[in-house]
């Protein structure tokens, strides 16, 4: 216990001091994740917008599929990124495997149907409520999807949200692909994992602080944007 | 086109010297079902280019079935929509719009709903969404968030939106189903002016003095059936059908 509390103020005095190899891993951190994030919704919103407002052959296939991978296991995700990234794999030529664009790779992987089943949800509800409205408006398809999306902007900022939580949090893919390499793809999470093993404790607790107090952050932040949206009844 | 003109010609020559040769909207056979009920049952109808038109009937007669059929938004089972004669299509939606009984607005400005339809049709333009937010006396509530404005306020707005589309033929479900007189008054005022300028008006209501006050003619509809189509005038005096005397004297009809 008192190894804890003695681990504890180090953690903090390190986080305070702006450690030059402590802000190098949470600046790569924040990098690889919000690279990823913004990938994701490129293609997660519009996916999900599809899977909202059209009816297809084969739609409920489709819906279960992007909501099963909602549950993709990291390190999956990192084994099939790797085998394709390798040197052997088919993308070897490009020699990606361990640096941090085959960690956005996979973590945009990770988190894309995060993005396309939830903001699928927030879309098919705003839909249900506007499509009567759309249609007497004779609204062509492609302005409906767009007025969709504008109008859901603050829910799905949460969306988004639940993604770069979802991918700042991971250890198995980065660490797959990425291979923790100090000073090239070392990040938050894959450095918690080696200092805890090498008895580090106090680098480990601090990089544990920083992550939550990064995830405490972007909460408050989207929470007081959606509390102004809701004041104007834009949510 | 021209056959079917000449057909009507022969059938009858004088009426058709004063009337003319197709109504704005017919209906014909017009039928819905869902849960293996008949909701709309062989509706045949014809809406003239003018005037307003009310409709009354029970609750759970199919009203806003109808005027959904009629709009465009759901699909029959059987029956056909004609406009000015001819199957109705795309276009001959686009000449017509519907205020919904809850208004469903844009989570955006007032002015910024209005833009929206007007963007659509191709008539975007600054004076005239002015003028239209001016006409339902939301000018100055142009930059409020749409759905924080009063209940009235909120209809009113639709009802410039869908005016905004410059229509032929306007529904409007039970558009004061819930508001104030003095909200529902300013509908009215502005239906009836919209009316004067040549907009036909298809009316949803169960009040039956705002029918008095709106209507040229009455369309009763019990249990997805037209029972009557007549004048409001002589509806109200005189109903032929059982059901709407009963209606009119607030007997239960079934």
């Amino acid at each position: 216990m008192q190894d804890m509390a003695q681990a504890f103020g180090v953690a903090l005095a390190l986080a305070g001091s702006l450690d030059a190899d402590l802000v190098e891993i949470v600046g790569l951190s924040l990098q690889v994740s919000i690279t990823a994030t913004l990938i994701a919704c490129l293609f997660g919103f519009p996916l999900g917008a599809i899977l909202a407002t059209a009816r297809f052959p084969g739609r409920g296939a489709v819906l279960v599929v992007v909501n099963a991978l909602m549950g993709l296991p990291p390190v999956v995700v990192g084994l099939l990124v790797y085998l394709h990234l390798s040197r052997s794999g088919p993308l070897g030529f490009r020699g990606l495997l361990y640096t941090p664009t085959a960690m956005i790779i996979a973590q945009t992987i990770l988190i894309t149907p995060i993005v396309a089943a939830l903001s699928r949800q927030v879309l098919e509800d705003l839909h249900h409520e506007y499509a009567e409205q759309f249609r007497s408006l004779s609204t062509p398809r492609w302005t409906a999807v767009n007025a969709l999306l504008w109008d859901g902007r603050f829910a799905l900022l949460t969306v988004a949200l639940a993604g770069f939580g979802r991918a700042i949090a991971e250890v198995g893919a980065v660490m797959i692909v990425g291979g923790n390499i100090d000073h090239l793809t070392r990040v938050m999470t894959t450095a918690i994992a080696l200092e805890t093993s090498k008895g580090d404790l106090p680098l480990a607790l601090a990089l544990g602080m920083i992550l939550l107090a990064i995830a405490l952050a972007v909460n408050a932040a989207v929470m007081s944007l959606k509390l102004t949206a809701e004041r104007h009844a834009y949510a | 086109m021209l056959d079917r003109a000449f057909d009507s010609y022969d059938a009858s020559p004088v009426e058709d010297a004063i009337q003319p040769p197709f109504p704005l909207l017919a209906a014909r056979g017009l039928c819905f079902e869902a849960g293996g009920a008949r909701l709309i049952d062989e509706v045949d109808l014809r809406l003239d280019a003018f005037g307003a038109t009310v409709v009354m009937g029970p609750n759970g007669a199919g009203k806003s079935l109808l005027l959904r059929l009629l709009h465009g938004l759901i699909a029959p089972c059987a029956g056909e929509l004609l406009w000015r004669g001819k199957a109705m299509g795309e276009a001959a939606r686009r000449r017509q719009a519907m205020v919904f009984q809850r208004p469903v607005l844009l989570r955006r400005s007032a002015a910024d709903n209005i833009d929206f339809a007007l963007k659509l049709h191709r008539r975007a333009d600054r004076d005239r969404r002015d003028m239209l937010l001016q006409h339902v006396g939301l000018l100055e509530k142009a930059r409020q968030p749409a759905r924080l404005l009063s209940g009235g306020e909120q209809q009113r707005l639709a009802l410039a939106r869908a005016l905004a589309t410059e229509p032929e033929l306007l529904f409007l479900d039970e558009p004061t189903a819930s508001l104030d007189p003095a909200s529902t008054q300013m509908i009215e005022t502005l239906v009836l002016a919209a009316k004067r300028n040549g907009v036909k008006i298809v009316f949803v209501t169960h009040d039956l003095g705002q029918a008095k006050r709106l209507a040229d003619k009455i369309l009763f509809l019990p249990g997805g059936r037209v029972a009557e189509h007549a004048p409001a005038a002589r509806f109200f005096d005189r109903p032929t059908s059982e059901a709407a005397r009963g209606y009119l004297e607030g007997r239960i009809v079934l």
